[in-house]
């Protein structure tokens, strides 16, 4: 993806990732800013369905070409669903980071901590520094 | 100034008012006084070319190579020839000179080297995946070792008897760091005995052949291995697995092994290299450099280092290994030298040593006072049992020009009368007739050289 | 596969059935049934598929793929921290000796005199360089070095019954550093740097606990300056009981001048491929020994290489007292083990003496003079107008051997990345230097030009600098584009990460 986006539907966790939201269910993935600091992805190695993630502690990673970064976890759940069609097309994240770059769907363990995060406008006003 | 400098007085004191200081001693401020040396380093004074080379030659004179005897000795280092070709290309500036292709677009033609050379590890090997090499053999085992303790998170290692004394060494020095333990799987005749394995073992670790020159089955040992859901390294000696069934398909999950009988000098011990290859799951977890085939923005083909996202550059702290430099020109000799072997001179190649060595072993199995140490098959190193002390075998064949090989008893105590015997191409019948006559009359404790089976 | 020019075809490519280079020598011994010597089922069913060639075409192919390398002996070489000094011609001949060349590691000592004697005072030579006395030459590399000096910490603790689990790196360390740390068992603290470039004193006191094995340090640092308060840092370092580990990457600023075991560090290891010009090799072979204070002296790697006997004439090898006797001396019972098979790599310690046996104290200490004085050059050059506003220095102050630009205002400005200046001065014969390494500078630019580099080359960097500056000013597309004149050009390195095709497909 070109240009800077960050969809207004989303809700965003300081350490670059979004979650969508829907009731006690949501989506992650990383943020515009995070897949263009990265550069071109080529690695996902997604996390075991089952797994327990906590709010703000590292998931997973990705990789590119010339780094590794940790992902953290906006918000805290069980994971229901990984994305595994990024094993095969892990530049997905960097083309459509919101759509098909999504990384694991979770069901969420306490959908309240959903209001520490931040909107679109929010989120991007941080990384004007 | 010497030799290696250019800087002259004019020179320096452009640069200096460049700089915008007096002295060379203005640049080093930040040294506290305190921390400055007020002696000159107590070494002797350099020397011209000639005066080194002098010194060089008298010191490399005191030692007895393999060119001033006839050695069979082995355990782990072969004497081999090195075909002229290999340094004519290794001594090449642009081979010898430029450091880890960081940049790939002027690196060419050392990234095509490494992927041929890792394209000749998987064949060798039978897996999948290469890298561009390892320092050498025993640290590529603890290497391997450190592989499998973050693949399966378990805590044991199961390592054969027959894996070469120096690999175990290194093998433990780092499992004690991961706080692993190591149990030993012992020897019966001459072959491993894997115990009952349970589910905290990492890996199982073979060798083959083994340190006492013997053909493992590898098959059976990796079925008990996975049966406990353990990965297996097999240290292995390359140029048998001309012969041999290779690891991979012998299910073994890490083939490591020491590269310096792959075109490279003995060279007292190093430098030579270790080779590393795995399975495909197992892909991402391996150490080392790995050159990988692209394009270029112009479609043209290219190679370039590939994940390297695994290593200490990028991964830091969660790097699969601490190894920045390796081996490359010594791989790169590898792989001249399996290219100058070829498919069929290979195979040719490890035929030849088959037969002599199975001469050499029935030649001294003749003699009296020697006996087989074990019967199980072998490639190009067996060993024997001595009725007289070995040491002294040892001593009165070298007297007689003749190094007959390796003493087992000091990393063998078991094997106090065990003598290690080595065979390469360049080890003729006349050679192996040779050390059967010095061996007998050593074990006899005659005086010179016996014609056996006169 | 992708198809190729003829000229850049892989060797198995121009692999025929039936050519070959190998002629085995005669079989002189009764041939034996080949299923009698090795049973059928520990057979390979099929030879591996090595190239068939002939030597000739095996020649032209090595010696084509060569010119497609740039390397030191052609063109100037300032990578950062690697010390890409002249590798002097004597040393492929000393290395080539018989003697040496074709030594078995497992002769008999008393056979091997000549190499005993050599590692011995190689280990001498570097234990006075060091200012440290006990020396071992057994590890691989830098980071195989590395490693061993962690594992000596580790002993050292352990023998004094403490069981500690943290290593301290700076942010600054190259990475080496923290993946050593892990390796051998500890977990990584980082250490933050001040905006003088030095270590952050009281980022260091605060995180410096009895949870502390060691502070893995180098000095200078890889941002080419010296740590002026390194004296306080050996206070606070020891005062906990932990041990200061001395990454001697960038030695060759100091030789001579300053030791890093008057500095207080335990534990040096040395780059005999960088500091004492063992040939890089396109990525190895290296060594990096060891050297030691007394207290971690019980720990080193076993075996130890060692004089029996004084020194002095007379006759008798086993040092019965009248002359040395050079030895492997593998009793050593507190020792942390061996870290790889037989005694090290020899033929780059014959090369690394050599060195030392030509250049003598007062040429070694030149050389760390020159080293220090042409990088301050350099960098005095490269403050000109019409650099200095693209790519200043990061820290304004004298360097040591290397430094460190920001390609931050020429991002900014020229709109050209750190990369992308690299990759212009491919087409100008001219190697880059390091590129975003150390990590704490953005589009960190490391030069480190060395003391075998004549002024003028310097002058021409600079100049050449200048240049892609003021192309970039016109059109930043030159270099985003760049090289041009390379075998290949810009490569797809994401497509090699994502789909790896590590090997030639046989079939």
């Amino acid at each position: 993806m070109a240009d800077p986006s960050y969809p207004s539907d989303l809700l965003y966790h300081p350490e670059h990732d979004w979650a969508r939201v829907d009731g006690d269910n949501a989506t992650f993935g990383i943020t515009w800013y995070a897949q263009d600091a990265l550069g071109e992805v080529v690695f996902f190695d997604p996390p075991k369905v089952g797994a327990e993630i906590s709010m703000g502690d590292s998931y997973t990673e990705v990789e590119s070409v010339k780094a590794v970064s940790d992902v953290i976890a906006p918000l805290s759940g069980e994971i229901v669903e990984v994305n595994g069609a990024l094993s095969e097309n892990p530049e997905k994240i960097n083309e459509d980071p919101y759509g098909e770059g999504w990384l694991v769907k979770v069901k969420l363990s306490d959908p309240s901590q959903a209001e520490s995060l931040m909107s679109a406008a929010d989120y991007e006003a941080t990384l004007g520094s | 100034m010497t030799r290696y400098t250019s800087a002259t007085e004019a020179d320096r004191r452009e640069m200096l008012a460049e700089i915008g200081v007096s002295s060379i001693e203005d640049l080093f401020a930040d040294i506290p006084a305190s921390l400055r040396l007020t002696r000159p380093l107590a070494l002797d004074a350099g020397r011209s070319e000639q005066e080194v080379l002098a010194e060089l030659r008298a010191l490399a004179g005191k030692n007895v190579s393999t060119e001033d005897e006839v050695s069979f000795l082995g355990a782990g280092m072969y004497d081999h020839y090195i075909p002229a070709l290999i340094d004519s290309i290794i001594q090449r500036s642009e081979y010898l000179t430029p450091y880890t292709p960081y940049q790939p677009e002027i690196s060419q033609g050392g990234l095509q080297a490494m992927f041929e050379y890792q394209t000749a590890i998987c064949e060798l090997t039978g897996l999948p995946f290469s890298n561009a090499s390892v320092y050498e053999g025993p640290s590529a085992v603890a290497a391997a070792g450190y592989v499998a303790k973050l693949a399966t998170d378990r805590r044991k290692f199961v390592v054969s008897r027959g894996v070469h004394p120096h690999a175990r060494e290194s093998l433990a020095t780092l499992a004690h760091a991961w706080k692993m333990e190591i149990t030993e799987a012992p020897l019966s005749d001459g072959v491993t005995e894997l115990p009952q394995l349970d589910d905290d073992v990492a890996a199982v670790v073979l060798s083959q052949p083994n340190f006492l020159g013997a053909v493992e089955d590898l098959d059976s040992l990796t079925q008990a291995a996975h049966d406990a859901g353990a990965l297996t390294i097999c240290s292995c000696d390359p140029l048998p697995l001309a012969l041999l069934k290779p690891p991979g398909e012998c299910g073994v999950d890490i083939a490591v092994g020491e590269g310096q009988t792959l075109g490279n000098r003995l060279d007292f011990g190093g430098p030579s290299f270790g080779f590393f290859a795995v399975t495909e799951p197992l892909l991402r977890r391996m150490p080392g450099r790995i050159a990988g085939e692209t394009r270029d923005v112009d479609g043209k083909r290219g190679f370039v280092l590939t994940l390297q996202t695994r290593e200490q550059h990028i991964r830091r702290e969660r790097a699969t290994s601490n190894i920045c430099t390796a081996q490359a020109l010594n791989a790169l000799a590898g792989v001249i030298y399996l290219s100058w072997l070829g498919r069929r001179g290979i195979v040719e190649l490890a035929e030849l040593m088959l037969q002599r060595t199975a001469y050499a072993r029935a030649r001294l199995q003749e003699i009296d006072g020697v006996e087989l140490l074990h019967d199980q098959p072998v490639v190009r190193e067996f060993a024997v049992r001595l009725s007289a002390p070995v040491q002294d075998v040892i001593a009165r064949c070298r007297q007689d020009g003749v190094n007959p090989g390796y003493a087992l008893g000091k990393d063998y105590p078991e094997f106090a009368d065990g003598l290690l015997v080595a065979v390469t191409e360049k080890r003729t019948k006349a050679d192996i007739d040779r050390l059967a006559g010095a061996l007998a009359a050593a074990v006899a404790k005659r005086p010179g050289p016996v014609e056996v089976g006169a | 596969m992708i198809r190729a020019a003829d000229d850049d075809l892989t060797i198995y490519e121009r692999s025929k059935e039936g050519r070959r280079a190998f002629v085995a020598p005669g079989l002189d011994v009764p041939e034996r049934p080949l299923d009698e010597l090795l049973p059928a089922a520990l057979r390979r069913s099929r030879p591996p598929r090595l190239p068939e060639v002939a030597e000739p075409e095996i020649v032209r192919h090595y010696n084509r793929l060569s010119k497609r390398n740039f390397d030191l002996d052609t063109g100037f070489y300032p990578l950062g921290s690697c010390t890409m000094k002249h590798n002097p011609k004597l040393h492929e001949r000393v290395a080539a000796l018989p003697g040496n060349a074709a030594l078995h590691p497992l002769q008999d000592p008393t056979r091997a005199q000549g190499a005993l004697e050599l590692m011995f005072r190689l280990q001498q030579a570097l234990g006075e360089i060091a200012g440290l006395p006990y020396v071992s030459l057994q590890p691989s590399a830098g980071s195989h070095g590395e490693l061993a000096g962690v594992l000596l910490t580790r002993a050292l603790h352990e023998d004094n019954g403490e069981n500690r689990t943290k290593v301290l790196t700076p942010d600054t360390a190259h990475g080496t550093n923290p993946a050593t740390v892990t390796m051998a068992g500890y977990e990584v603290v980082k250490v933050g740097t001040d905006d003088r470039g030095n270590v952050d004193l009281d980022d260091l006191r605060a995180k410096a606990d009895e949870q502390v094995a060691c502070l893995m340090l180098t000095n200078p640092s890889t941002l080419g300056l010296f740590e002026p308060g390194i004296e306080e840092i050996e206070q606070i370092v020891h005062g906990v009981g932990a041990t200061l580990y001395y990454d001697g990457a960038n030695l060759n600023a100091i030789m001579g001048i300053s030791r890093p075991g008057d500095m207080g560090f335990d534990i040096v290891h040395f780059n005999l491929h960088k500091t004492f010009t063992q040939p890089h090799g396109g990525g190895g072979p290296g060594a990096g020994p060891v050297a030691v204070s007394e207290r971690l002296e019980p720990f080193l790697p076993r075996p130890q290489v060692v004089r029996r006997g004084s020194e002095g004439n007379g006759s008798g090898p086993h040092g019965n007292g009248a002359e040395a006797f050079y030895d492997l001396d593998y009793d050593r019972p507190k020792s942390i083990g061996r870290l790889r098979g037989f005694q090290g790599n020899y033929g780059v310690f014959v090369r690394s003496y050599a060195y030392i046996r030509s250049l003598g104290a007062e040429g070694l200490r030149e050389v760390s003079e020159v080293a220090v004085l042409n990088a301050n050059y350099l960098l005095a050059r490269l403050r000109r107008e019409g650099v200095a506003e693209y790519l200043p220095a990061a820290y304004d102050r004298l360097c040591m051997h290397e430094f460190v630009l920001s390609g931050s205002p020429m991002k900014q400005e020229l709109k050209i990345r750190t990369l992308d200046l690299a990759k212009r001065l491919l087409d100008y014969g001219v190697h880059p230097p390091t590129v975003y390494f150390p990590l704490i500078v953005d589009e960190a630019l490391l030069v480190e030009p060395t003391e075998t580099e004549t002024r003028e080359t310097l002058d021409r960097f600079a100049d050449v600098i200048a240049e892609v500056l003021k192309e970039a000013r016109d059109d930043p597309e030159v270099a985003r584009n760049a090289p041009y004149t390379t075998p290949v050009r810009r490569l797809d390195e994401a497509g090699a990460a994502r789909r790896p095709v590590v090997r030639q497909p046989l079939d």
